[in-house]
């Protein structure tokens, strides 16, 4: 039984690299460099492809072993070279869509280096509202309300 | 901060009852309706009728009538479900920008030549 929800979000996140606006968007453009850091942390993500250009897209998949397989796709939408990166994604959970986002990566020198801003914005469906996560989230208020009353 | 305290007043003071902590505890599974909710609690079909207000009243339970049927969710563990899909996305950014910084500083200190089509070296061209 889902309910059918949709809920919206928004971040944004800063970074400061001691490299020059071209070299950071390198590390973005190109599937070699960035299945170097996008991905579990200390592997090259063999899975991710990647086609950079305007209208292109870019995959991604995976999940806890014997557990649901998470879908990443996205497809780009504008591209500035050493400025800005705008791309679309979804995010699946098996077959169920989870999330659409719209996510501006933003680059732009600062001194020798760079600055880096993350923006996303999207909505998160009723997807991921199964009946595991849902009670996970109530046990989580119920846990809240024992540490409370201790 | 008085503000903010009546309703996690009125919060505890729903979940300090056995029988809405179960109601509560059955609508994280899924929305019900009210004679659904009612059938393993051996009480009136009014006296869960009151219960559900109480739950309503302090927002931990929403309820829709369509038709006859009243169907009741639950409205906190929805509004968390989206918070906690958001923080995780930000948590996996802040780590992939950390990996992202990481690579680009290793190259500093390590120039990968397979790698640089950004640092043309004028006397290695063939």
């Amino acid at each position: 039984m889902i309910t059918h929800t949709a809920e919206h979000g928004t971040f944004a996140i800063t970074r400061t690299y001691p490299v020059p606006p071209d070299r950071v968007f390198a590390a973005w453009s190109s599937q070699d460099a960035k299945a170097r850091w996008f991905g579990e942390p200390g592997g090259f993500n063999a899975a991710l492809e990647l086609d950079f250009r305007v209208g292109g897209s870019e995959t991604n998949s995976g999940g806890p072993p014997d557990g649901p397989v998470y879908t990443y796709r996205a497809t780009y939408k504008d591209i500035v070279p050493a400025e800005r990166i705008v791309y679309e994604y979804s995010m699946t959970r098996n077959a169920a869509l989870i999330s659409v986002s719209v996510t501006t990566v933003e680059f732009a020198a600062a001194g020798e280096g760079t600055t880096l801003r993350f923006t996303e914005q999207g909505v998160f469906l009723d997807g991921a509202d199964t009946p595991d996560i849902r009670e996970k989230g109530t046990n989580e208020l119920l846990d809240q309300l024992g540490s409370t009353l201790a | 901060m008085l503000n903010q305290s009546a309703p996690v007043d009125d919060v505890f003071r729903a979940l300090g009852d056995p029988t809405r902590r179960r109601m509560v505890e059955r609508l994280g599974l899924g929305p019900l309706s009210v004679s659904q909710l009612a059938q393993p609690l051996d009480m009136t079909l009014s006296a869960v009728v009151q219960h559900l207000s109480v739950l309503e009243s302090c927002g931990l339970v929403r309820s829709t009538k369509v038709g006859r049927t009243r169907t009741c969710t639950l409205e906190g563990a929805g509004i968390r479900l989206g918070a906690d899909w958001f923080a995780g996305q930000r948590a996996a950014w802040e780590q992939r920008l950390d990996r992202l910084g990481a690579v680009l500083t290793a190259d500093i200190d390590e120039p990968d030549t397979s790698q640089q089509p950004e640092e043309p070296d004028e006397r290695s061209s063939p």
